[in-house]
This record gives C-alpha cells, sequence and structure tokens, in this order.
C-alpha cells in the first residue's frame, strides 16, 4: 500500500516545544484537500502543544532556530516566531 | 469639518490603535445598500478614479458617493486620516459560489511608516451569513510587517476572526492588517466594497478628544492578543509608539517599557 505525507505546521508562543500553539496548518496528502476548518475562525489548534502532536504520532522535521535580534530592530515585528514542521505517512488507496 | 458627534470617541481610536481596525454594524441605510447592489453588479462603479485624485471628488452623483457622504462615515474618515483625504483606490468584490480561500496577506507592499497610515474599507452592502464566508481578518497584525502573501502558509491563527453580519455593515481597518477573502460555500452571491484612502495631513487628534485623559477611554490600548505569544510585550511597545504618535505626546508610555531601556543618564554621580 502506498504511503502519503501529511504535514502540520505549528506555530508556537516560544521556543519549546511544549508552549502553547498559536497558529497551525495543515497540509494532507492523503486526501489532498484543504483541512476541514482551514480559514475558519473560532476553530481550536489540533494538539495544546508540539509534544502532545509528537505523543499522537507526528514526526518533528523542523524546529524554529533562535536568531539574535538585529540591532535597531530590536522592537520590529514581522512572521510568526517559531515554526515547527512535523510529519506523518498515512497509508492511502490505491484506487 | 464634521460635527463632533459624528467623530471617533477616543476609546473607539484606541481599539482602532490596538486591534487594527474597526466594526460598525448597520451603519449604512438597506435601500442605499440595494442601489449601490445594483450599481455592482452592472458593473457601473468598476472605473477608477486616478490614483492620488481628491477623495471628495469621485463618484459624484452615484449612489456610492452617498455611502461616503454618510455624515458617520465622514466623521470616522476626518478621525483617522484627516479632512480632504486623497483616493488610492477602490474595488468591488463579487464571490460567487465555490471557489478557494485567498492566502493570508497583508495588501500591496510592505509599508514601513511608524505613525502615518492609509485606511482601507470594507463595506458590505448585503447581509453576509458565516456560510457566505465574509473576510477574515487577524486582529493586532499591523505592526507585524510583511509582505504581502508570504505569510500564505499561515491557515489558522488563534484569535482571527471572520465577519459576517447584516446590509449597511463597515469594516475600517489599518492598511497593514493581516486578512483573507474566503471561499463562499453558499449559493448566495457575496459583495464586498472595498476602498483605500490616504491622509495628506499629520494624523495627529483627529478625533473627538473630549475624553482623551479619561483612563477608561486609554483602556483598550492594553489588550493583546492570544496568538501574539512570546512577543505580546513587543506589540504593546508597538501600540505605545504608535498612540504617541496619534496623540502627539512622545511621553506617553503607560507600562514604563520604553522610559526604562531609553534611560541612559548623562549626569555624573558626584
Ligand atoms: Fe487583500
Amino acid at each position: 500500500m502506498p504511503q502519503n505525507q501529511q504535514l502540520l505546521y505549528l506555530f508556537t508562543g516560544n521556543s519549546s516545544p511544549e508552549s502553547n500553539i498559536v497558529a497551525w496548518s495543515l497540509y494532507d496528502g492523503v486526501t489532498g484537500k484543504p483541512q476541514k476548518g482551514c480559514q475558519e475562525a473560532g476553530t481550536e489548534p489540533p494538539y495544546e502543544s508540539v509534544l502532545a502532536a509528537m505523543h499522537d504520532g507526528w514526526r518533528t522535521i523542523q524546529v524554529p532556530v533562535l536568531e539574535p535580534a538585529r540591532p535597531g530592530q530590536e522592537f520590529d515585528l514581522d512572521y510568526l516566531k517559531f515554526q515547527f514542521v512535523l510529519e506523518k505517512w498515512e497509508t492511502c488507496d490505491e484506487s | 469639518m464634521s460635527p463632533k458627534k459624528n467623530l471617533l470617541t477616543t476609546k473607539e481610536m484606541a481599539q482602532f490603535a490596538n486591534q487594527g481596525f474597526l466594526r460598525f454594524d448597520e451603519l449604512i441605510p438597506r435601500d442605499l445598500c440595494d442601489r449601490l447592489s445594483k450599481d455592482i453588479d452592472s458593473g457601473k462603479i468598476d472605473g477608477r478614479a486616478p490614483a492620488g485624485t481628491p477623495f471628495n471628488e469621485v463618484w459624484q452623483g452615484q449612489p456610492i458617493r452617498e455611502v461616503f457622504d454618510h455624515p458617520r462615515v465622514c466623521g470616522i474618515i476626518e478621525s483617522l486620516v484627516g479632512p480632504n483625504p486623497r483616493y488610492d483606490h477602490h474595488y468591488p468584490h463579487i464571490t460567487q459560489k465555490g471557489g478557494k480561500h485567498q492566502f493570508i496577506h497583508a495588501d500591496a507592499e510592505f509599508d514601513p511608516r511608524v505613525g502615518a497610515f492609509d485606511i482601507q474599507f470594507s463595506f458590505f452592502p448585503q447581509d453576509v451569513t458565516p456560510d457566505m464566508g465574509g473576510t477574515l481578518f487577524v486582529p493586532g497584525s499591523h505592526f507585524h510587517r510583511v509582505h504581502e502573501s508570504q505569510v500564505g502558509i499561515y491557515q489558522n491563527i488563534v484569535g482571527m476572526q471572520q465577519f459576517s453580519g447584516k446590509a449597511g455593515t463597515i469594516l475600517v481597518w489599518h492598511t497593514n492588517l493581516w486578512h483573507s477573502g474566503r471561499r463562499n460555500d453558499s449559493d448566495n452571491t457575496r459583495y464586498m466594497f472595498k476602498l483605500r484612502l490616504n491622509p495628506m495631513v499629520k494624523q495627529q487628534l483627529l478625533w473627538n478628544t473630549d475624553d482623551l485623559h479619561d483612563a477608561d477611554s486609554l483602556s483598550p490600548l492594553k489588550g493583546h492578543q492570544p496568538w501574539h505569544g512570546q512577543q505580546h510585550r513587543v506589540f504593546l511597545m508597538n501600540v505605545a509608539r504608535f498612540w504617541q504618535y496619534l496623540s502627539n505626546d512622545p511621553s506617553f508610555d503607560p507600562e514604563f517599557w520604553w522610559s526604562r531601556i531609553e534611560n541612559e543618564p548623562k549626569a555624573t554621580a558626584t
């Protein structure tokens, strides 16, 4: 049976995998369709932390790297700072 | 000049400074909404005036002019961008059933201005039910300077909101606010009229400042969003810096964040 990849992006409150989830995205290579609840306000994060997702079988394949603020830009805001990427491989029908 | 009663209050202005948007439900009468919807359907208001045209010169004699000549809307405009702003562009969005969500994005280009800002109106001339997929927006994202849909990787952000509401409702936003147009899952057509305006004066103390020194008026400045995480203090420092500009008070620093780190004494101990 072929296996397809699922990617779960979890953005966290700080650099620890135990910190809370502030944003998330799921790309499901099994269905090939947007996740249920995609861009729906009021949807709850799928896990309370990266660690909880790992406990549910997700493998972490990217962790955030800490970078010092550039002088003069300490108080600039831009992208979400702490991005973890996790994967699962799930069996899908051969049809 | 708008009468004071039509201008924003300090509390509304503080909410705008903190969350990056304000919402006014059912502000425009339904019959005017219906006339405008007809104009949108017929493509009558598709044509744009040249960017930079004085705003009071565009759309003369058309229903859309009546919307933005509504006394309260004039007061909102004047409070945020001052008298005689400049027209930037408009766009009547028509979204039929199906399609895809837009990626979450900030409009146009990087906008590095610290004090001055443009505003964008989202005007909904018809009811928008949740399944019609009204605009998604991320409160408190207007200081996060990002380049258009580079933030498209974010599908769900804790605290994001999506518009649904009655015809005649207006949202006004800081143009750096993250947002997206969502897929329409209903059988109804969704209408959203967008307008961007540029200020032509310093955006300082333009609202009704009668309540400027009332502690309750400034309370919205303290809020932050769940998605700010560990960076929420940096956000609050950005709010304070924005309010210093808006209120023309460089000493405004209620939480002492800036005062503390800017303290480099020059005096020598004696
Ligand atoms: Fe947009």
